[in-house]
């Protein structure tokens, strides 16, 4: 009299053995067929191939200098996008650029991540006082207009790379903390975590087998939108001068030194811009991309 | 309703104090003595002790904490340590150089933008939803800074039309409603101005096609009203959001000037933050971070406070 | 069934078979609405105020009411999943947690939970086969047997493991997923199951299966179930006694059959009458129920009914009925039995005779 199965079955002629159909392998084959992610994917990988190959793919030193050989114009001899204002190539100093730049985008976001999902995990986890004690600490930074506070940070701290990164990921962290906080609270009142809480199971348990996971997927969505813009920040206080030092390559570091020269020759002074925009770009139309796919998946 | 107001203010007062404790604990973050920067190294001992207490550094820092916080209550915040002049005064009137900027971009930045947005939500998929979906991914990924560089090299040295720096003839930091300062504003507020008009275009768009495509409109169309009218309808349910994005946008733009004011040299509170790092100066970078946050704080505030009288759902009994 | 587990060892009915298996005592929970003012006059809901009641060994105990009586807290609380303001839980004559007694962890082994299905029951990132095994993972077992036991549970409950096991929720129809929730609640041999509106949201057909198979279950295990639910068809065919809640508390318990034969309380009738039927002879002419369920912010005084009752009387404001025992085994709280409640209608009035069948 048992009832095997619903009097519908569900998936016909369902094999004996069900591959376990990947989540991420849907996301990728439905992103494979949208042309702007694709292109986009496929600039970002060259632009970060040439940074990180750049010691054996750059045509020249980065700080070899020549007097006599400054802002020479695209397509000299030897020197494919010119010279800068103290005759290095400008191609190499874009290379090694490069590597500087994405670190710098990346970093304090990779950072952020960390640090916020935990915070924001306990927080919405655990609610009451707690949670408001966090919650309302972190309203305070976030009073801040980010680029204010960036900048603040990194003035007071002084200029160098590792003061950047610090400012940067400062100024991250409280909106990834937002973000884990709310999704978390949500998850929370979920009947599962009912469920698992009925089963005995600890807060960490449960925090790490049923909240953590649905935690992490729109995080990490909020935090890819977050790279591009903290690579045009990191890029724009060393554009100020307040984050990575000369003689060290950077694209923001070189539209300083290189904006004195745009009555000379304008166009070597907007290149490190135009990567900085075209990488910036790609990643936004590619976290679009990946987003999209996501969506219809679920 | 008031209860609300009230409860809102209320609740402001605490972060806009924690604000100023940022504010002041900020700048003594770096490393170092802060008297490097008002007297020179060599300096003798009666001198330093004596500049010492001028600047009050010789009293602990919550002592200087609730000093600065009080004065700044009355308004006095305080010297420049590089000009001598009143921090309050330099930063007021930058600050009204920076607002009179942000004020321009934001509007000529939200106004294409809701027009953009309107027009690809409205007719979502067709290739005005993609020029638009473009500009407004380009507004927010390009590094506004390089694009008032590129903006002055095309306009200022090439064609030669636009000044490329300042805010009028010879530097003068006055301000007057003539074409002669005008031609000063544009290349700046057309940088800036991409910034609020690539969010608000997005968000924009997604609120017209969200709104186009809801059971409401197609009843008003129904009902025979014509496009022109629909269309009110669907702005009055997308306002309360896009004033809130605006206020915030406004906010953004006057905390987060410094940039395209450095490469203008628009002398405004950015401008003058730059310098301050630099100099060192701390009564001055205390100054100016203070009132730009507060500013910020000030202005979430409005727009929090304005959002029940637009939107009726989030009025409370 | 699997075999016995020395990481799980079988619960025993300590209390005999005379001891009620959970024993409710007053039980009270009230939410402050964070939507006044001012912290002072914050409204309170009085979601589940006073309760008590008692659930046999081996019996369905069905809980109906109206959207907002306090069911669904009422299982929370018992489970729980809340805290109570106030009241005393006693299981298989153990007191439970904070009232001394059987500590919390022992008590979640002996009571489980199936709620509603909605995607919002199951892990969209486990498979069906983890959802199971996770609880006794948490309870120690190691996890090549814990999967072993969840698969033996699923193949119980009609879900071939090598099939279903490895799906996730948003491959499984809604009677699936109910499925797969009852295995996770037998993970444990529990004693006692609530089911808190576990059928509502399935078709009539696939209901049918599952009631079944809570009946199979039920006899194979010498389980005790609570089953809360809103649809009065299906608690009629499931439970042996009902409990009727208004507004947070108990206004009628009683046998089932006697409930749906010569109910008391006149919500309970009221309730029971809205059920439409087939029988040509029983047409409803008006709505037995007049407006809408009050506020359990600011409930009536006196009865809470008083609002909607077609004999409610100034004795209904002024006191509040006690729940009374009229027939053995069956008690209703409602002034219309009690001699000494001042009410015009009470003692002398003979019960009147209210046929429901059902065709």
């Amino acid at each position: 009299m048992n009832t095997a199965v619903d009097p519908v079955p569900f998936a016909p002629a369902a094999p004996a053995v069900v591959a376990r159909r990947s989540y991420w392998h849907g996301v990728f084959r439905q992103l494979a067929r949208d042309p702007v992610a694709v292109a986009s994917a496929l600039l970002l990988l060259l632009i970060v191939l040439a940074a990180l190959f750049a010691p054996w793919l750059a045509p020249a030193d980065p700080y070899k200098a020549s007097m006599i050989r400054r802002l020479l114009p695209i397509g000299s001899p030897g020197h494919l996008l010119g010279t800068d204002e103290l005759g290095r190539d400008l191609l190499t100093r874009l290379m090694y650029g490069g590597r500087l730049s994405l670190l710098m985008g990346v970093l304090p976001v990779l950072f952020a991540f960390v640090a916020g999902t935990s915070i924001g995990l306990v927080a919405g986890y655990l609610g009451g006082w707690v949670n408001m004690v966090i919650m309302r600490t972190l309203d305070v930074f976030y009073a801040f207009p980010s680029v204010l506070l960036a900048v603040a940070i990194a003035g007071a701290l002084g200029p160098g790379m590792s003061n950047s990164l610090i400012a940067l990921t400062l100024v991250f962290v409280p909106q990834v903390v937002r973000v884990a906080e709310s999704v978390t609270t949500q998850v929370r009142q979920l009947d599962y975590v009912d469920a698992a809480r009925l089963s005995g199971a600890g807060a960490f348990s449960i925090i790490r087998a049923h909240v953590l996971g649905n935690v992490l997927g729109p995080v990490f969505v909020y935090a890819t939108g977050l790279v591009s813009v903290s690579m045009i920040l990191a890029s724009g206080l060393s554009f100020l001068g307040l984050g990575v030092k000369p003689p060290e390559a950077e694209w923001g570091l070189m539209l300083n030194t290189l904006r004195s020269a745009i009555y000379v020759n304008p166009w070597i002074a907007a290149l490190p811009g135009v990567m900085i925009f075209a990488t910036s770009m790609a990643f936004n139309l590619l976290a679009d991309g990946v987003r999209s796919a996501m969506d219809i998946r679920r | 309703m008031f209860a609300y107001f009230f409860k809102r203010l209320l609740y402001t007062l605490p972060i806009a104090l924690g604000v100023t404790l940022v504010s002041f604990t900020l700048v003594y973050l770096a490393p170092g003595d802060p008297l490097n920067a008002i007297a020179p190294a060599d300096a003798p001992a009666d001198v330093i002790e004596a500049l010492k207490a001028t600047y009050g550094l010789d009293r602990p820092m919550p002592v200087r904490y609730a000093l600065w916080l009080g004065r700044a209550l009355h308004g006095d915040l305080g010297a420049s340590i590089a000009t001598g002049r009143s921090v309050t005064s330099e930063v007021l009137s930058a600050a009204g150089n920076t607002l009179l900027l942000a004020a321009v971009a934001a509007f000529v930045g939200v106004g294409v933008g809701c027009a953009l947005g309107a027009l690809a939500g409205y007719r979502a998929g067709s290739w005005i939803d993609r020029v638009a979906s473009a500009i407004s991914v380009v507004g927010v990924s390009v590094p506004h800074y390089w694009l008032g560089l590129v903006l002055t090299i095309v306009f200022s040295v090439k064609l030669g039309w636009l000044p490329a720096m300042g805010a009028g003839a010879g530097g003068s930091a006055e301000w007057a409603w003539d074409a002669e300062h005008l031609r000063y504003l544009v290349l700046p507020a057309a940088t800036l101005c991409v910034i609020p008009m690539g969010i608000i275009t997005r968000t924009v768009r997604a609120l017209v096609a969200d709104a186009v495509n809801q059971e409401f409109v197609v009843a008003l169309r129904a009902r025979g009203l014509s496009s022109a009218e629909v269309f009110r309808h669907v702005a009055r349910n997308a306002a309360p959001t896009v004033l809130a994005v605006t206020g915030l946008q406004v906010g953004y733009l006057m905390g987060g000037s410094i940039l395209v004011e450095t490469v203008f040299a628009w002398p405004g509170t950015g401008f003058l933050l730059n310098t301050a790092i630099f100099q060192r100066d701390i009564p001055l970078l205390q100054g100016i971070i203070l009132v730009l946050c507060l500013f910020f704080v000030a202005l979430n505030l409005l727009v929090d406070l304005a959002q029940p009288l637009l939107d009726p759902r989030i009025r409370r009994a | 069934m699997s075999a016995p587990d020395p990481s799980l060892p079988a619960l025993v009915d300590r209390g005999g078979p005379a001891q009620p298996l959970l024993i409710v005592r007053d039980l009270r929970k009230h939410f402050t609405v964070r939507g006044g003012m001012f912290d002072r006059n914050a409204q309170r809901v009085r979601a589940v105020d006073g309760i008590s009641f008692t659930v046999a060994k081996g019996e369905t105990l069905g809980i109906v009411g109206e959207s907002g009586c306090g069911k669904s807290t009422t299982a929370k609380l018992i489970a729980r999943l809340l805290p109570a303001d106030s009241g005393e839980l006693v299981f298989d004559g153990d007191g439970v947690g904070q009232f001394g007694g059987m500590a919390l962890k022992e008590f979640r082994r002996n009571l489980q939970m199936v709620f509603q299905d909605s995607f919002a029951s199951l892990n969209p990132r486990l498979t069906a086969i983890e959802t199971v095994a996770y609880g006794p993972q948490v309870h120690g077992l190691a996890r090549p047997a814990a999967l072993a036991r969840a698969g033996a549970l699923l193949a119980r409950v009609g879900l071939a493991p090598e099939q279903f096991g490895s799906r996730y929720p948003h491959e499984l129809s809604g009677g699936q997923r109910q499925r797969v929730n009852i295995a996770r609640a037998l993970a444990f041999e529990p004693r006692l199951l609530i089911l808190d509106e576990a059928v509502a949201a399935l078709d009539k057909s696939v209901q049918a299966q599952v009631l079944n198979l809570l009946q199979e279950l039920k006899a194979e295990r010498g389980l005790t179930y609570l089953f809360i639910s809103h649809d009065l068809h299906v608690v009629h065919y499931l439970a042996d006694r009902l409990l009727v809640m208004y507004l947070g508390q108990v206004v009628e318990v009683g046998p089932v059959d006697r409930l749906y034969g010569h109910a008391r309380h006149p919500y309970t009738r009221a309730l029971l009458s809205a059920v439409p039927s087939m029988d040509p002879a029983r047409r409803t002419e008006r709505s037995p129920l007049a407006g809408d369920p009050p506020n359990p912010i600011d409930p009536p005084s006196g009865c809470r009914f008083r609002d909607r009752c077609a004999h409610a009387h100034a004795a209904c404001a002024a006191v509040a009925p006690v729940l009374r025992e009229t027939v053995a085994g069956h008690w209703a709280a409602c002034h219309l039995d009690d001699a000494g409640s001042g009410h015009p209608e009470a003692p002398a009035r003979a019960a009147i005779a209210f046929k429901a069948s059902f065709a």
